[in-house]
């Protein structure tokens, strides 16, 4: 296992370099630069910018410059917040997102499991309809739409919920953003689910567990549960991406000072080091929790384990 | 008073019925064998006494369990009937047993979930069990997941399950159909021994066991009761014609009707084929080691042994499907070597195989007619549509399947016509040599026939040389000129039908012979002849890779492998034989 993981951990480094590789083209390709303003400032000051910036250098030994302090955990000085370092920025804003983020996860799985469960259950039941015609709903409609329309009937019309971030400190702000974020997860979560979930209850061992008494709640629970999640278990690499990249709209709509809200400035910004810093943090993060399923995977199939 | 009592049971599935106003009765302690061909409705049967009948199957009729009415009672009461008054052994263990649990946790919640015990003593309550099932190292397997046990294990693992909370009648669905000959013999043997006082209502398609097994038995044909009563009296005089069919068609190793001696010249001859295959960590698999076979002209020659024993890497090797690591193969004078695909259309050509699944092994999406003529494409093309069309249509009749088969999908055929369609595709490029690898142990026993005297047919009148590969010896017997017999892919023995049928010379083919049960009630079931399962390819014991097994095992077995020696026309590989 330990084998496994420290091949899976090589086999991450050309991936990365790639996504850096990318990200750096693409900021750098991009119209105009981090120090353009209303007013053009004069062209010695601006060539003194940019030696201090390195932006004089040719794109490739910028590259290399930037690789470098990457190699030693440093993501640069940020362009825009002149006192900050990028690590610092995301440092900051980071927990922010990732509470976020993972209140968002939890509430998927759960809700999503156990809708998807249910309606596995009651196969062709009213409630399975509803439950797959919500989850149909809630794959349809994107996330920039459901935010204003949750934030017109919970927050303006019921008056339920805050609408925004500023307009209060209690907990309940975070309710709204969550909600919206987690929907589509929900929804593509108790799809899986059921699918999942059918298939294991058709299988030879289901059927032996029923045979030997064991009640409709114990054979989901002990023989049922654990082979129906892995189909979940490997949606959960792409769900954090989904989840990331939905944490950058909703930050921006709830008005959330989260990583996703500092990333949409910075590329306005053309911040070039935080935006930078941003994609490989979120990347590499990705690609390890990508890793953390594989491994929760051996962990549930012993058969996978063995190999 | 009867323990289990059917009556005018009834399961339909829309308009199609699978079983028919059946009525029977198991006694307290009785065992009662339920057979039929497959789709007669046996499993669904079984299925129904418990109440698990599958979604959309309607039911009707009466069971009653113990004077009360199954029909009555509340899940929760037929939750607490399952397990604890019936138990339930399923066929295939490897899918029936939860492959992401422990084996003890399986056995260990049904004690709990019905109350019987908790915590330790549940745990102490399993190992005895699992003792009892004859699980060495109880501690180890307790914490084994199922697929780390063998398939003998599994079995005995599944029985464990039927039988832990003392059920009053153990259900046992094909519980040995999935095993080896050797191991079958093992599981009925614990069966008997472990049943004690509890009802056997034993499912299966085999005559042999019920003769062995069952006081009396029910015959069901597409879902109807055509014959009951006790297991002597009804193989002695059938009361019905579909009786009388099962038991002509049940082959009898102890059959004196055999296959003539043939005399051909030789076609095929392979010396010191070795084949191995590359495993994870660098291992080598060895499916075949430094085996010799010849083939004659007219002749069938039988590839007999357990799983593992390398028939099906042998003859693959032959065709050129998997690469021989070591020896040669020569056909009609030439040696042919190299991977099929660089062989000479002609000598391609002139080998076919057919499988044992036919309708998978036929493209779902392909009409007869192309599925037939699809060989002459590749190897005839000289041959205009027409002409093809006349090809295939005599390649159909014969295998005796008329031209209204021709624009036919293979999913719209029974699994006997299939092979049929099956044997028609080798057949039309008038191969020398025929392999079947298991062909008919899909098939139901008449079905089974059928397709073997067809073999048989084709034989005589075209002079075809077939490697028969089967794990069924009472087939074997009654279809081959010669046997060929393998362990663990190495070279045992090999004679004409009926010296090695009359007096096997290895003891592991003495074995094999022995464990086949014979349908006759009045022939005493034997004891299982060996005990243990085949070792791993991986690590093949030193010496006679037999010799962990065998009954005459010495110093000289665990030392060296015994080479092949010539006794009065038998070959065999022993030290001990004589």
């Amino acid at each position: 296992m330990l084998r496994y993981t420290l091949l899976r951990l090589l086999g991450a480094i050309p991936t990365l370099l790639l996504v850096i590789v990318l990200a750096f083209l693409m900021v750098h390709a991009a119209p105009g630069g981090p120090f353009d303003a209303e007013r053009a400032l004069p062209a010695d000051v601006e060539a003194n910018i940019a030696r201090a910036y390195h932006l004089d250098e040719p794109l490739p030994q910028q590259f290399l410059r930037y690789l470098s302090g990457l190699l030693q955990g440093d993501l640069g000085p940020s362009f825009r917040y002149r006192d900050y370092t990028v690590n610092e920025l995301i440092g900051a804003a980071f927990p922010l997102s990732l509470k976020l983020g993972a209140m968002a996860m939890a509430l998927a799985l759960v809700l999503g499991v156990s809708a998807g469960t249910a309606a596995a259950l009651r196969q062709n039941s009213t409630l399975d309809r509803v439950v797959m015609a919500f989850a149909m709903t809630g794959i349809s409609i994107p996330v920039f739409v459901v935010a204003p329309i949750l934030v017109l009937f919970l927050a303006v019309k019921l008056q339920w919920l805050p609408a925004g971030w500023s307009s209060t400190t209690s907990a309940s702000r975070l309710v709204l953003p969550v909600i919206t974020l987690a929907l589509p997860q929900i929804a593509y979560i108790a799809r899986l689910t059921r699918a999942s979930m059918i298939d294991v209850l058709s299988r030879d061992f289901i059927r032996t567990a029923r045979a030997q008494g064991l009640g409709t709640m114990t054979v989901v629970r002990l023989h049922a549960l654990k082979p129906a999640m892995l189909p979940v278990l490997s949606y959960m690499g792409p769900a954090i991406a989904a989840i990331l990249t939905g944490s950058v709209v909703v930050e921006e709509i709830f008005g959330i000072p989260g990583l996703g809200q500092f990333f949409v400035r910075a590329a306005g910004n053309r911040d070039y080091t935080l935006v930078l810093g941003i994609v490989v943090f979120y990347a590499t993060l990705i690609v390890l929790l990508n890793l953390v399923v594989d491994i929760l995977y051996g962990v549930i199939d012993p058969r996978v384990r063995q190999r | 008073m009867s323990l289990l009592e059917l009556e005018k049971l009834s399961i339909r599935y829309g308009n199609t019925t699978v079983v028919d106003n059946l009525g029977f009765t198991v006694g307290e302690g009785e065992s009662v064998g339920l057979v039929g061909e497959s789709g007669s409705g046996k499993s669904q049967t079984a299925l129904a006494i418990l109440g698990l009948s599958p979604r959309g199957a309607q039911v009707s009729g009466n069971i009653r369990f113990a004077g009360s009415d199954l029909a009555e009672l509340s899940q929760r009461e037929l939750d607490k009937l399952r397990a604890r008054r019936i138990g339930i052994a399923f066929q295939d263990p490897s899918q029936a047993l939860n492959p992401y649990l422990r084996v003890g946790r399986q056995l260990r919640e049904i004690l709990v979930r019905h109350g019987i015990a908790k915590g330790k003593d549940a745990d102490r309550q399993v190992m005895a069990m699992l003792e009892r099932v004859g699980l060495p190292d109880t501690e180890r397997q307790f914490m084994a997941y199922p697929h780390q046990l063998s398939g003998g294990m599994r079995q005995r693992v599944m029985l464990a399950s039927a039988l832990i909370a003392q059920p009053d009648l153990l259900i046992a669905d094909e519980p040995t159909t999935a095993l080896d000959v050797t191991v079958q013999a093992q599981i009925l043997d614990l069966l008997e021994e472990i049943r004690d006082n509890t009802a056997l209502l034993l499912i299966t398609h085999d005559l042999g066991i019920v003769a062995g097994h069952c006081e009396r038995m029910l015959v069901l044909e597409r879902g109807r009761l055509v014959d009951a009563g006790a297991t002597t009296a009804l193989f002695a005089s059938p009361g019905h014609a579909h009786t009388r069919a099962l038991l002509a068609a049940a082959p009898r190793i102890d059959t004196s009707d055999i296959p003539d001696a043939v005399h051909g010249k030789s076609i095929l001859g392979v010396e010191s084929a070795t084949v191995s295959y590359e495993e994870r960590g660098s291992r080598r698999l060895h499916a075949v080691s430094d085996v010799d076979l010849s083939l004659h002209v007219g002749e069938t020659l039988a590839i007999v042994g357990e799983s593992g024993s390398g028939k099906s890497s042998l003859v693959s090797a032959i065709l050129g499907l998997v690469p021989m690591e070591s020896g040669c193969v020569v056909y009609a004078g030439s040696e042919l070597n190299g991977p099929v695909e660089r062989r000479g259309k002609r000598q391609a050509r002139e080998l076919q195989l057919i499988f044992q699944d036919p309708i998978g092994a036929l493209n779902p999406q392909m009409r007869v007619r192309s599925l037939v003529g699809e060989p002459l494409v590749v190897h005839e093309t000289q041959l205009s549509s027409r002409q093809r069309l006349g090809r295939v249509t005599e390649a159909l009749e014969q295998v005796g399947l008329d031209a209204g088969y021709l624009e036919r999908f293979p999913h719209e055929l029974s699994g006997g016509q299939a092979q049929r369609v099956a044997i028609a595709r080798a057949l039309i490029l008038r191969p020398n040599v025929l392999v079947c690898d298991e062909a008919v142990a899909a098939l139901d026993g008449s079905v089974r026939q059928q397709v073997l005297s067809l073999l048989r047919q084709v034989q005589d009148e075209t002079g075809l040389a077939i490697i028969f590969i089967s794990h069924d010896l009472a087939v074997v017997r009654s279809i081959s000129h010669r046997v060929l017999v393998m362990y663990m892919g190495r070279f045992v023995e090999v004679a004409e039908n009926d010296a090695l049928f009359r007096h096997p010379r290895h003891p592991y083919t003495r074995a094999l012979i022995e464990a086949v049960p014979v349908p006759d009630p009045l022939v005493p079931p034997r004891k299982a002849p060996l005990q243990g399962e085949v070792p791993s390819l991986l690590k093949p014991p030193p010496g006679c890779v037999f010799h962990p097994r065998c009954p005459l095992a010495s110093d000289v077995c665990r030392q060296s492998c015994p080479g092949a020696r010539d006794i009065d026309g038998t070959r065999v590989a022993c030290h001990h034989a004589d």
